[in-house]
């Protein structure tokens, strides 16, 4: 094979090559090259379309890489200092799910924060892997979910000796990370695999003065979406393996699921942001961090937001904090996090990542420019003034801790009915509720539905979150567990 | 050799002016900037390649974004100025002995500094003593005052470019808090003759709408901007243009101009029909 450095990018060279050989198209897709489809072709651009190729000898095979893939996985591998990586074309999911598929079988336990993507839960019901929740820490002055404590995950190992791995977020949505480091020492001690969902931490591996990032911290495994705040195209991801790992195995289980008609538009972004961040990371997180900053600290003297940063580090919990991101209180002006994040679409033309029940997360990064934050700063001050009200009857915790009665796997697939959601007090979920973005479930299946959770959902919908997970699209209907 | 400043007006429309010389072309942090010398217009001074002022129309410009609101309430005395690189809005002001405080903010220090050397005709009150300078952005400077002006002047580019966040709703509200309770807000409106322009002119429009209980857009003809036909906006908190304009008083003043009287200041508040229409429709 030939010889790569950080300077190549393999696949997109294969594919400028493939261009020029102007090779004639008797091979999917049918498009040929956007010939077939103009509007599709006037509306993305034909350099767009005719590299939209299927996979072929001199581009190699993403189920089965041996050349071009190969090369640019092996160069993604060395810049996340990885023993390997795979790009991953079915988004972040996919990677998070191929992570815990490879680590447990059915009936294997695996400890992790309640507060994980709905991914996570999702591998469990696919692979029927048993869930030990650790009870993230909760600050309760901003009503979120934090990170696990170290003594809370020894405490998990202790009573779950038998467990397989643990999944750590890092960061969370909200940039708080726990102490990757020990607890990638205490699982290793007790013969555990630490998995990251490391989703929101791409920049960890390029930025200087960062949280520590998995592979850095001698993790086994990490799912990093290159396409959040990587520069690489939506839906496109990486997987990254510790030396300890088969990658043999964990391509097997990839394939499990994977589409076999890898795209190329997100393989060869993957490639491009890679050889951006290996070359440009450290600037670009830099000014990430500026921008950043300069909006964190003009918000905070608008007064009642609460732009948080690393003032909130306690050694434990929140053991760092991830400067990238902006992440807003909002509840002391009155207003919930989703409807300062609706006022500043609807009245500003503002599009922010998500807003919840007290806080709102604005994405930064280098591809920003300064008026934008303006602009950012300036709606906020102009919606307190225009829309603050007394705060008081505002909920204020984003987490409740769960009973899990059942595995996600079994609630799922057991014989189970709709009932409406205010009258499912006591019963067993056999499905998901959430509110996306973040994802992160309110119920997850087999946990026990609790009056405390209906109210928080009815409140949730009262302030205009956007929920998702049930079968009924309107949110009105559970399907809970018969029988139990 | 011919040498033709050509800016594209639309996709379809071209307007030139033959050039003598190209004075002075750099890219500042925010945008390029030239100053070239013409036989028709004299020097002029564009950013990102669009026209900002001539020589020889400037005083039009000038002259309704200043004298309009100077007219309708005499006893303004603190003035923020918003943009206005080249110093014209400045000079006009500085004629009023009335004005105490003129504020001036322009994003970019280099407009401000090659105008002053090649531009004295706009820029030669800069150093009036009533003036104070920030180099700043705009939309920053306004979110720090409350209750503080009678009369915020938004001298700004194009709303495609650095002047962008100065036609935003998050901007006027922002002005509004900053002026006084007779507070007057009079701003640069675009066209409303091609689309493009338009358009900006039309969501300004509206959002200004939301804010100020007066409203008006009075125009002017200004033979080097787009379709020559622009318009200004006028908004206040008190006074409206018309009824509450003392057209004796400002005739005592004694202030020669070249394009604005008190008889035009009631004939540019009467706008055509089309123009009309284009305010009162709803917003796409």
């Amino acid at each position: 094979m030939k010889k790569y450095t950080q300077q190549n990018a393999p696949i997109h060279e294969a594919l400028l090559r493939h261009k020029a050989n102007r090779v004639v198209p008797f091979d999917v897709p049918g498009h040929k090259g956007g010939r077939g489809n103009k509007e599709l072709t006037d509306f993305l651009g034909e350099s767009c379309l005719k590299v939209d190729v299927n996979s072929m000898k001199p581009l190699d095979n993403l189920c089965h890489p041996v050349s071009v893939i190969r090369a640019a996985e092996e160069l993604t591998a060395e810049a996340f200092g990885a023993a390997a990586a795979y790009f991953i074309v079915n988004g972040t999911t996919a990677a998070v799910q191929a992570m815990i598929m490879s680590s447990c079988k059915a009936g294997e336990k695996i400890i992790m924060p309640r507060n994980v993507h709905r991914s996570a839960i999702n591998a469990l019901v696919v692979c029927g892997a048993v869930p030990v929740y650790v009870n993230p820490g909760v600050n309760t002055q901003l009503g979120i979910p934090l990170g696990m404590s170290l003594a809370d995950v020894e405490k998990a190992i202790l009573a779950h000796p038998d467990a397989k791995a643990i999944l750590v977020n890092n960061p969370t949505y909200y940039g708080i990370c726990s102490d990757m480091a020990s607890i990638v020492e205490l699982a290793h001690r007790n013969h555990m695999l630490v998995l990251a969902d490391e989703a929101h931490g791409t920049h960890f591996y390029f930025g200087e003065d960062m949280p520590m990032a998995a592979m850095k911290a001698g993790a086994d495994m990490a799912a990093v979406s290159m396409h959040k705040t990587g520069g690489s195209l939506t839906q496109s991801s990486l997987l990254l393996c510790g030396p300890a790992i088969s990658s043999s195995y964990v391509r097997q289980v990839i394939n499990l699921t994977q589409t076999t008609s890898g795209s190329y538009l997100l393989m060869v972004s993957l490639d491009i942001a890679r050889k951006n961040l290996y070359q440009n990371g450290k600037e670009l997180v830099r000014k990430t961090v500026g921008f950043a900053e300069y909006a964190r600290t003009e918000i905070n003297k608008l007064g009642g937001y609460y732009a948080f940063s690393r003032e909130l580090k306690n050694g434990d919990t929140v053991f760092d904090f991830d400067t990238t991101k902006l992440s807003v209180h909002t509840l002391d002006i009155g207003l919930a996090g989703i409807e300062v994040y609706d006022l500043l679409r609807d009245e500003y033309g503002i599009q922010i990542e998500f807003g919840d029940i007290g806080n709102f997360l604005a994405i930064i990064s280098a591809g920003d420019r300064t008026l934008e934050l303006e602009r950012l700063i300036s709606a906020l001050s102009e919606i307190k003034r225009r829309y603050a009200k007394d705060k008081t009857g505002m909920f204020d915790h984003e987490y409740i801790n769960p009973e899990v009665v059942l595995t996600p796997q079994h609630a799922f697939y057991s014989k189970n009915h709709p009932v409406a959601i205010e009258d499912s007090q006591g019963e067993i979920s056999g499905e998901f509720v959430m509110a996306y973005p973040p994802g992160i479930p309110i119920l997850a299946p087999g946990e026990r539905i609790t009056k405390e959770i209906i109210s928080y959902i009815a409140y949730a919908k009262s302030k205009g979150c956007f929920l998702t997970g049930t079968q009924d699209l309107n949110i009105e209907k559970i399907n809970v567990v018969e029988g139990i | 050799m011919e040498l033709w400043y050509t800016e594209q007006h639309t996709d379809d429309v071209r307007f030139s002016i033959k050039v003598n010389k190209h004075l002075y072309s750099a890219q500042s942090e925010f945008q390029r900037i030239d100053i070239f010398e013409a036989v028709e217009f004299g020097k002029f001074l564009t950013l990102d390649g669009l026209m900002m002022v001539t020589e020889k129309d400037e005083f039009i410009y000038h002259d309704m974004i200043t004298h309009v609101p100077m007219a309708v309430n005499p006893n303004i005395k603190k003035v923020l100025v918003i943009g206005a690189g080249d110093g014209g809005t400045v000079r006009e002001l500085t004629r009023y002995a009335s004005i105490q405080q003129i504020d001036m903010v322009e994003i970019d220090k280099m407009v401000v500094d090659v105008c002053r050397e090649h531009l004295p005709q706009t820029a030669g009150k800069l150093d009036d003593p009533r003036v104070n300078h920030y180099f700043e952005d705009g939309l920053r400077f306004v979110r720090f005052q409350k209750d503080a002006y009678d009369l915020i002047i938004v001298d700004s580019t194009d709303p495609f470019g650095p002047g962008e966040g100065l036609f935003t709703k998050e901007f006027y509200g922002n002005c509004f808090n900053a002026l006084k309770e007779d507070g007057i807000l009079v701003n640069q409106h675009e066209s409303p003759y091609y689309s493009a322009y338009a358009k900006a002119m039309k969501r300004a429009h509206q959002r200004i709408k939301e804010f100020f209980p007066v409203c008006r857009v009075y125009q002017a003809h200004i033979p080097t901007y787009p379709s020559g036909h622009w318009l200004f906006g006028f908004a206040s908190k008190k006074y409206d243009p018309l009824q509450d304009f003392n057209a004796a008083a400002w005739d005592a003043l004694g202030i020669e101009t070249g394009y604005y009287n008190t008889e035009l200041h009631i004939g540019c508040f009467a706008i055509p029909n089309y123009v009309k229409e284009l305010l009162n429709g709803e917003d796409e």
